[in-house]
């Protein structure tokens, strides 16, 4: 059936609700799979340890593709592990997300210049949808960019969007 | 055992093989041909008075002269004495005797000089790449290597 | 004005309409679209290799054999347990018998093995030396690391 597939001609006030229902009950579990691949998996860590706790927005680690909503890539994004994250992504089921955490999965990072075997930014391999950056960037920015992917999610809608 | 005896006892057993030495230095070190590298390498650990059973390490080297080389990094853990050994060889054929048949730590040693340099070990069990993807084209730390352009339909650089 | 075991049918009922409410709620709400990539099976994002079917060991089964046949002998325990007040002596050297004939049976399984979970008795590998176990020179004075006259 799928009703977040649906595109309805018109918007009314059921739609609508019906909208704000799914989009608050999706933004409120936002299930993340975690990527930590090097530095900004610490800053990752300490996002979801107690002084800054990154599950009271709903977000809880899962460690495998099928469970989660969001992918958050943190860290150095090498060419040999490019194809895996394409794995993987593609393993994930939609709704789906992309988070790209710190300098080196956003566009390469300090490796721009010479890093032979490091991807500059991870959206050359998959679609990222929030951009956090710093190096690493603190937990509040972390937690900052998980509620840029809550407003994102926000305004989805199952009515068609008219130009 | 100082270094000079260290020299003394491989020059009296292998002669030619032992090309060059510089002991007054803060690591001495002594050049050996690139043929006879396990035969000596062999030598120096089972000798009783040498006993060299650390390798601490193996690194690919490429010299100013364009030249590949290897240099290991030996010391004894029971004699409490250290050395390092080079060998050199071309870029045009860069085969080297592997040592991993003599310390079991250099395998994944010269598999790595093989994935930066390009340096063929012969009668490594294993020869593949380690860092680098199986198909990459290129060894990145030699002086004269450019990036690709694509792999797999990603681009590479910048 | 239900008997027991209606009270029991409705319960059964609410049950089952709860599990399939969140179900098909769920299957009406989410998408589907599912192309190869996404159906291939999760092996940490590398391409899987062999099967997922691999064989257990028989031990778990065993464990489980032992446990469901006491499962049930506590089962016959409980409805016993609340008529004992009104039987009295008969109620119990019932049991009691009951009780001996399968801890006879238990014994059997302990002394047997069944119970014990095996443990791997470790290995310890044996090396190919060629050096002395002890320093040769054991007893020398000094710090180690001097290229000095030994």
């Amino acid at each position: 059936m799928g009703i977040l597939d649906l595109r309805l001609e018109k918007s009314n006030i059921v739609i609508t609700s019906l909208d704000n229902l799914l989009n608050w009950a999706r933004l409120s579990s936002l299930w993340q799979m975690q990527f930590g691949l090097a530095c900004c998996a610490i800053e990752m860590m300490a996002a979801s340890a107690s002084n800054f706790d990154i599950m009271r927005f709903g977000v809880i680690p899962r460690a495998t593709p099928r469970q989660t909503d969001v992918m958050i890539v943190a860290g150095t994004v090498t060419i040999k592990m490019a194809s895996r994250i394409k794995r993987l992504y593609d393993q994930m089921a939609e709704p789906r997300y992309v988070l790209s955490m710190g300098s080196c999965s956003n566009c390469g990072g300090p490796y721009w210049e010479h890093g032979y075997h490091v991807l500059k930014g991870v959206d050359r391999v998959i679609p990222v949808d929030v951009y956090v950056p710093g190096c690493p960037p603190r937990p509040e920015a972390l937690l900052e960019g998980i509620m840029k992917l809550q407003e994102k999610v926000r305004q989805e809608s199952i009515a068609k969007k008219s130009a | 055992m100082t270094p000079q005896e260290i020299l003394d006892k491989l020059t009296s057993q292998f002669g030619d093989a032992i090309l060059e030495s510089k002991l007054d230095v803060a690591q001495p070190w002594i050049k050996i041909a690139r043929d006879r590298a396990e035969g000596i390498c062999l030598y120096l650990r089972d000798e009783p008075s040498l006993q060299f059973d650390y390798l601490m390490c193996l690194s690919g080297v490429e010299l100013s002269d364009g030249n590949l080389g290897v240099v290991y990094h030996l010391s004894s853990i029971i004699h409490k004495h250290k050395i390092v050994l080079k060998t050199v060889c071309s870029k045009e054929d860069p085969h080297i005797q592997s040592a991993s048949a003599v310390w079991g730590t250099a395998n994944w040693h010269e598999r790595e000089a093989f994935d930066m340099f390009g340096i063929i070990f012969d009668g490594h069990p294993d020869l593949r790449r380690i860092l680098l993807p199986d198909d990459w084209e290129g060894y990145p730390l030699r002086k004269d290597y450019k990036v690709q352009e694509f792999y797999n339909g990603i681009k590479v650089p910048y | 004005m239900l008997t027991e075991f209606g009270r029991l049918f409705i319960f059964i009922i609410l049950g089952v309409i709860f599990v399939a409410a969140g179900l098909i709620t769920a299957w009406l709400l989410r998408p589907h679209r599912p192309y190869p990539e996404k159906l291939a099976t999760y092996e940490c994002g590398e391409e899987p290799i062999g099967n997922a079917w691999i064989r257990f060991n028989v031990r778990f089964y065993v464990i489980a054999l032992i446990f469901l046949i006491f499962e049930v002998e506590i089962v016959f325990l409980f409805p016993w347990a609340l008529v004992y007040r009104e039987l009295g002596l008969f109620a119990f050297v019932e049991m009691a018998i009951f009780l001996l004939i399968l801890l006879v049976g238990f014994a059997y399984v302990w002394v047997k093995g069944d119970l014990d979970w095996d443990k791997p008795r470790p290995e310890i590998p044996s090396i190919r030396r060629t050096m002395p176990a002890e320093s040769v020179g054991a007893g020398h004075t000094g710090t180690g690391l001097t290229q000095g006259a030994k």
